[in-house]
C-alpha cells in the first residue's frame, strides 16, 4: 500500500502548472491538491503518475467570490472552507448541506472542491449539488481558458472530460435571486461520512401563490455519474405540493443503477425515489416558511 | 528518483529530513523522526489511526506526502502531552474511562477529539460521534471514547468555573 515512485514539483503559479502539463510528453503528470482521492488511488496502484504537480501554494486557485448572479469557487478551495463560509451558507445553501456529508473532519481539511469534481466519483456529494444548480467549470491550458457546463463533464465512473494538459481552475455556481427558495439534501451511507450509496439534492423556488416556480433536482449513486433529473424538474414546475408524487414517476427512466458490493440495483431504484422525495419535501417546506 | 530535503516543524521543533517524494507523512514521522505514537493502519485514508494536526487542523497523515509538509507545522499525539511530560486532561480521561483496549486507534481518536474540543468546548454526543466518525475502533464500541470526551469537556467547564 505504498505509492510507486514519482517526481514532485511544487508549483507557484497557474502558468507554471499549465506549462508543466503541456510539456508532459509521454509522461503522466497529475495535479495534487488535497490528495484525498488521488493518494488512495496511488497507494492501491490504481494510479501511477510519473510526476505530481502540487498546487497547494497557488493562492490564485483558492477562494470564494460572490459575483452577484453566481458564486465563483477556486478549484483548490478546501471542503472545510466551504463548510465554514458565510457566502456558501447564505447564497448556496444546497452546497452547504451537501458538504456536511463529505468525508470526515480530517479529509475535509485537505480535500478540495476541484478534486471532488475532477475525479468524477459517481456518489460524491459536491458534484451532485453543483450539477443540480447547473454549475459551470473553467478549464485552463497554455492556450487560454474555456468555460463549460458541468452537465456533460462526467463521462463515466471516475472518468471526466478533462484533457491531460488542462487544469480545472474555477467552479461557477448560479445563485437563485428571486422568490422564496428552499433546499434539501439526503443520502444513505453505511456510516456517517462514508461515500453515499444513494444521494439526492433538491432546490425549489415557490411562487407567492404556493406553486413550484423552479426546481433543480439531481441524484447520485444511481448511474455511472451523477444525474440531473430534468424530467422530474419539468413535472414539478407549475405543480403544488400535491403534485410531487406524480413527478417522482419520472426518476426511473433517468437512472441506470448497478449492483455492487454496497447495494443492488433494485435497492438503489427504490431508495432514490424516497430520498428525492425527502429532498424535495424539505426544499418545499423551507421555501414555504 | 532522488531524495528531497525538507524542513517541517514537528511538535514545536524544526526538523530537517531527506525523503523520497513517495514517502507519506506518517512514514516520515514514524520511520525517520521516530515519533511512533502516530499509528499507521490502512494506508489509504479509511481507519483514521494516522490522524495528526497540520497547521492546527486534523488531517490523515497517510494521505499526504511528507514533501508536501515542507514549511508546515505538524502536531502528533506526542505533542498533546503537557509541558512537564504528563498526560493531558483528554488523555487522562481516556485512561479513566477505559476508552482504549488495544490502543491502535487511540492516537487518532485523541487527535480527532482534541480537534473537536478546540472548536466546540461543550459538544453534544452527536457532535462527538460525528467528530470521531472518521476513526475506526474495533475494541471499545466507541461508548467509552464518547464518555472520555464528555468527561474532559465537563472537567474543563468546572475548572473554568472554579478558576
Amino acid at each position: 500500500m505504498k505509492a510507486a515512485a514519482f517526481d514532485y514539483v511544487r508549483a507557484s503559479s497557474v502558468d507554471e502548472i499549465c506549462r508543466l502539463l503541456a510539456d508532459a510528453g509521454d509522461q503522466e503528470r497529475k495535479i495534487i491538491a488535497g490528495g484525498q482521492t488521488l493518494v488512495p488511488l496511488m497507494a492501491m496502484r490504481m494510479a501511477r503518475p510519473d510526476m505530481l504537480i502540487d498546487i497547494n501554494d497557488v493562492t490564485d486557485l483558492t477562494g470564494i467570490d460572490d459575483r452577484g448572479d453566481h458564486i465563483a469557487i477556486g478549484s483548490g478551495t478546501r471542503q472545510r472552507a466551504l463548510e465554514r463560509s458565510d457566502i456558501i451558507s447564505q447564497r448556496l445553501p444546497l452546497l452547504a448541506k451537501a458538504v456536511r456529508n463529505v468525508g470526515h473532519q480530517q479529509t475535509r481539511n485537505r480535500g478540495t472542491i476541484g478534486g471532488s469534481i475532477v475525479h468524477g466519483d459517481p456518489s460524491a456529494e459536491l458534484p451532485l449539488a453543483a450539477l443540480a444548480l447547473e454549475a459551470k467549470i473553467v478549464l485552463r491550458d497554455l492556450s487560454g481558458e474555456t468555460e463549460i457546463p458541468l452537465d456533460g463533464f462526467f463521462e463515466a465512473a471516475m472518468v471526466t472530460n478533462i484533457e491531460p494538459q488542462q487544469l480545472l481552475t474555477e467552479i461557477r455556481i448560479p445563485v437563485w435571486q428571486n422568490g422564496a427558495t428552499g433546499t434539501g439534501f439526503h443520502e444513505t451511507a453505511s456510516r456517517q461520512g462514508d461515500f453515499a450509496i444513494v444521494a439526492a439534492a433538491a432546490q425549489i423556488e415557490i411562487s407567492e401563490t404556493g406553486i413550484i416556480a423552479r426546481a433543480a433536482i439531481s441524484a447520485g449513486g444511481v448511474a455511472p455519474s451523477p444525474v440531473k433529473l430534468r424530467a422530474v424538474e419539468e413535472a414539478l414546475v407549475g405543480a403544488s405540493a400535491d403534485g410531487i408524487a406524480a413527478a417522482l414517476g419520472y426518476i426511473d427512466e433517468a437512472i441506470d443503477p448497478d449492483t455492487d458490493v454496497h447495494a443492488t440495483a433494485d435497492y438503489r431504484r427504490r431508495v432514490v425515489r424516497e430520498l428525492v422525495s425527502r429532498a424535495i419535501g424539505d426544499a418545499v417546506a423551507e421555501a414555504s416558511r | 528518483m532522488k531524495q528531497v530535503e525538507i524542513t517541517l516543524n514537528v511538535n514545536g521543533r524544526d526538523r530537517k529530513v531527506a525523503v523520497l517524494p513517495r514517502m507519506t507523512l506518517v512514514d516520515c514521522l514514524r520511520d525517520i523522526l521516530r515519533l511512533t505514537g502516530t499509528h499507521v493502519g490502512c494506508e489509504h485514508g479509511i481507519c483514521g489511526a494516522c490522524s495528526v494536526f497540520l497547521d492546527g487542523e486534523p488531517i490523515r497523515s497517510c494521505l499526504m506526502f511528507a514533501v508536501q509538509a515542507e514549511g508546515h507545522r505538524v502536531t502528533t499525539v506526542e505533542g498533546l502531552l503537557k509541558d512537564d511530560g504528563s498526560l493531558s486532561d483528554l488523555q487522562d480521561s481516556f485512561w479513566e474511562c477505559h476508552a482504549l483496549q488495544c490502543g491502535y486507534c487511540t492516537p487518532g481518536m485523541l487527535v480527532a477529539s482534541q480537534a473537536l474540543l478546540d472548536e466546540i468546548p461543550d459538544p453534544t454526543e452527536d457532535d462527538i460521534r460525528e467528530a470521531i466518525s472518521g476513526n475506526l475502533c474495533r475494541c471499545t464500541g466507541y461508548q467509552q471514547i464518547v464518555e472520555a470526551v464528555q468527561m474532559t469537556a465537563k472537567r474543563r467547564r468546572e475548572g473554568a468555573a472554579h478558576g
